[in-house]
């Protein structure tokens, strides 16, 4: 291990950290403390910042203020130690499409410097390890896109880094490809290694991140284990799904009296939403009499476990996936969108 | 070479040295691996050149009228050559906005490999795979009937004149593909700058044919200089004025524009 840093000191961390492009203000003074040998998940939709702050830690881009230290380097002063601690897997599968699977992990290996022997092996152990053996001597070309960026994230890997980053490690993969990286992830975390991930899908951090971050228009607007941030939208949520959309309106004003706090309605899929605390399957019922009674017709009424995607309503007052196309700011405010989301999406 | 399980120590100036030649080296290793694997490569790089020169030779060779011994084939391939070591630059500007696009760029950035590595190993794969164009390119044009005139010495200051302004016109070539980042953009704006600064010279035709308000671009331009510097070369006649301000147009361009293409790979994004 390095003589420089303490054993009790985090393996990133982030203070004040500002970042601006032009006019664009993409990272707006974040903090983050990701502890040695756990997942920080960071959350947030398209253009939240997370790009951008993977991009500074990697020391890919310079900040504009506040620092950053990654294994106690910084990544300005320090960059070239930072270097040689991390492994970057990004957006995209960032691999050389006319060379085998072999090749691809031995050039990697040669550029950290390995000696030939010790770059051949290390591409084995890792083409077993990401179950590339099999296709090991085909160009990549030929790789599905789920094998593709597992020799990507296996790249990342050459070097054996401390600390790890995957920037939406499984944006654009298929259900099964996901499942499959996430397996590759979780074994990575119980080697020890150190990993931020940056995620748009909530279950995803969920299923992976000891600690969560959420971030939105380039702040960090909450921090917490998964069941903290759940907590916070207060309890169970009943959802169910209006087919006739003219009728989403009826169905929000005969749930409003039952919820916690206001009903929230995504009025493309119909789908509608209120937290009802820990009233649980009374407030199910009552939604059930309530409904029928103003002659709503619904499908797939039910009662669930809060999931991220509530807990990101609740914080941020817009839904993950959503683009933000006003630009106009509306934290703080719960599930209180409804009506205002169906005005701008008719 | 260092073992892997203490990464952290500063290596020392020397150390340094020898990785950003080993870095250097493997990237144009696997640069060359890349081209040995796309056809699409090997045709543009040889067949196409091959194709000018027999257009050229046999097609408008016989409506041009030259005074140059061995007839307008002597006078053809050396703007043929030149030609050729330009256009090979295509593909640097090319592949590095592919490389950007696709987070190659990013990942080498992202380890500690030296930094003047990708650049400097794309440069030399793209000199080694020119240096074998334009061998082809001697060979097809001995075969239609071109001749050295001048000694084997010239002949071999001749290829290396065109290997040293392919280079140059590379490092533009990789400056814009890093600024640009974009493949298709990339393409149509090589095409916008290289075609006319290699055709509005004396690289095919006597200048002295083209109307006065082109010769003026023409006569001042690098590609006159360069080619008019090959051909004296090849097959003899003063060299000395072309060849100083060849070299002074290939120093300004090297310059301006190693400098940029290593500041675009640094903040490449």
């Amino acid at each position: 291990m390095s003589q420089v840093n303490g054993v009790g000191q985090p393996a990133i961390l982030v203070e004040g950290l500002t970042k601006s492009f032009g006019e664009v203000r993409a990272l707006r003074g974040i903090d983050l403390s990701v502890p040695r040998g756990t997942v920080l998940g960071v959350l947030g939709p398209n253009g939240a910042g997370k790009t951008t702050a993977v991009r500074i830690l990697t020391t890919l881009l310079r900040p504009d203020g506040g620092r950053a230290l990654v294994e106690g380097y910084d990544v300005v002063r320090e960059a070239a130690a930072v270097r040689r601690s991390i492994g970057l897997a990004g957006q995209s599968a960032a691999i050389q499409e006319e060379l085998t699977g072999r090749e691809n992990l031995e050039i990697i290996g040669r550029l950290y410097h390995l000696s030939w022997p010790r770059a051949r092996s290390r591409a084995v152990e890792l083409l077993e390890q990401f179950g590339l053996l099999d296709a090991a001597d085909r160009t990549a070309k030929t790789y599905s896109g789920g094998m593709q960026r597992r020799l990507d994230l296996a790249a990342s890997l050459v070097g054996q880094p401390r600390v790890l980053f995957l920037d939406e490690p499984t944006t654009g993969l298929d259900p099964r490809s996901r499942l499959g990286m996430w397996d590759i992830i979780r074994s990575l975390v119980a080697d020890g290694t150190t990993l931020l991930l940056t995620t748009q899908y909530l279950d995803e951090a969920d299923e992976l991140a000891n600690e969560i971050v959420v971030i939105d228009h380039g702040l960090v607007i909450a921090a917490g284990t998964s069941e903290e941030l759940k907590n916070r939208v207060g309890g169970d949520v009943v959802e169910f799904t209006v087919p006739d959309r003219r009728r989403i309106g009826d169905a929000i004003a005969a749930i409003a009296k039952i919820g916690e706090g206001e009903p929230h309605a995504d009025p493309e899929t119909g789908v509608v939403s209120v937290g009802v605390g820990s009233r649980g399957s009374d407030a199910l019922i009552e939604a059930v009499r309530s409904l029928d009674g103003a002659g709503v017709e619904t499908r797939g009424l039910a009662l669930r476990r809060p999931s991220l995607d509530d807990v990101f309503l609740a914080l941020t007052g817009h839904a993950a996936e959503e683009e933000d196309q006003t630009g106009g700011r509306r934290r703080g405010r719960r599930r209180g969108r409804s009506k205002e989301m169906e005005r701008t999406a008719s | 070479m260092t073992a892997i399980a203490e990464p952290i120590r500063s290596p020392g100036p020397g150390v340094r040295f020898g990785w950003a030649v080993t870095d250097t080296l493997t990237i144009t290793r696997r640069n060359l691996l890349v081209w040995t694997r796309v056809p699409a490569y090997l045709v543009f790089t040889v067949i196409q050149p091959v194709m000018f020169v027999l257009l050229f030779r046999y097609v408008f060779g016989g409506a041009i009228p030259v005074h140059t011994a061995g007839g307008y084939v002597n006078f053809l391939m050396p703007g043929i050559i030149a030609q050729t070591a330009a256009f090979a630059c295509f593909s640097t500007a090319i592949a590095l906005a592919q490389e950007l696009k696709k987070g190659v760029i990013d990942r080498l950035r992202s380890m500690p490999m030296a930094r003047s590595a990708v650049l400097a190993g794309r440069l030399v794969a793209d000199t080694g795979r020119m240096t074998v164009t334009i061998l082809i390119i001697i060979g097809v044009g001995y075969a239609v009937g071109f001749r050295f005139l001048n000694g084997f010495l010239p002949a071999v200051g001749m290829i290396v004149l065109a290997i040293v302004f392919g280079v140059a016109i590379c490092c533009i070539s990789a400056f814009t593909g890093l600024a640009i980042g974009d493949e298709e953009s990339v393409q149509a704006f090589g095409l916008i700058w290289l075609f006319p600064l290699t055709f509005l010279s004396s690289a095919f035709v006597p200048i002295a044919t083209m109307p006065g308000w082109l010769q003026a671009f023409a006569n001042n331009q690098p590609v006159t200089y360069v080619v008019d510097t090959m051909r004296a070369l090849a097959l003899g006649g003063p060299v000395e004025a072309s060849l100083w301000k060849s070299v002074a147009w290939l120093a300004g361009i090297f310059i301006v524009f190693v400098p940029l293409a290593v500041r675009a790979y640094r903040r490449a994004s």
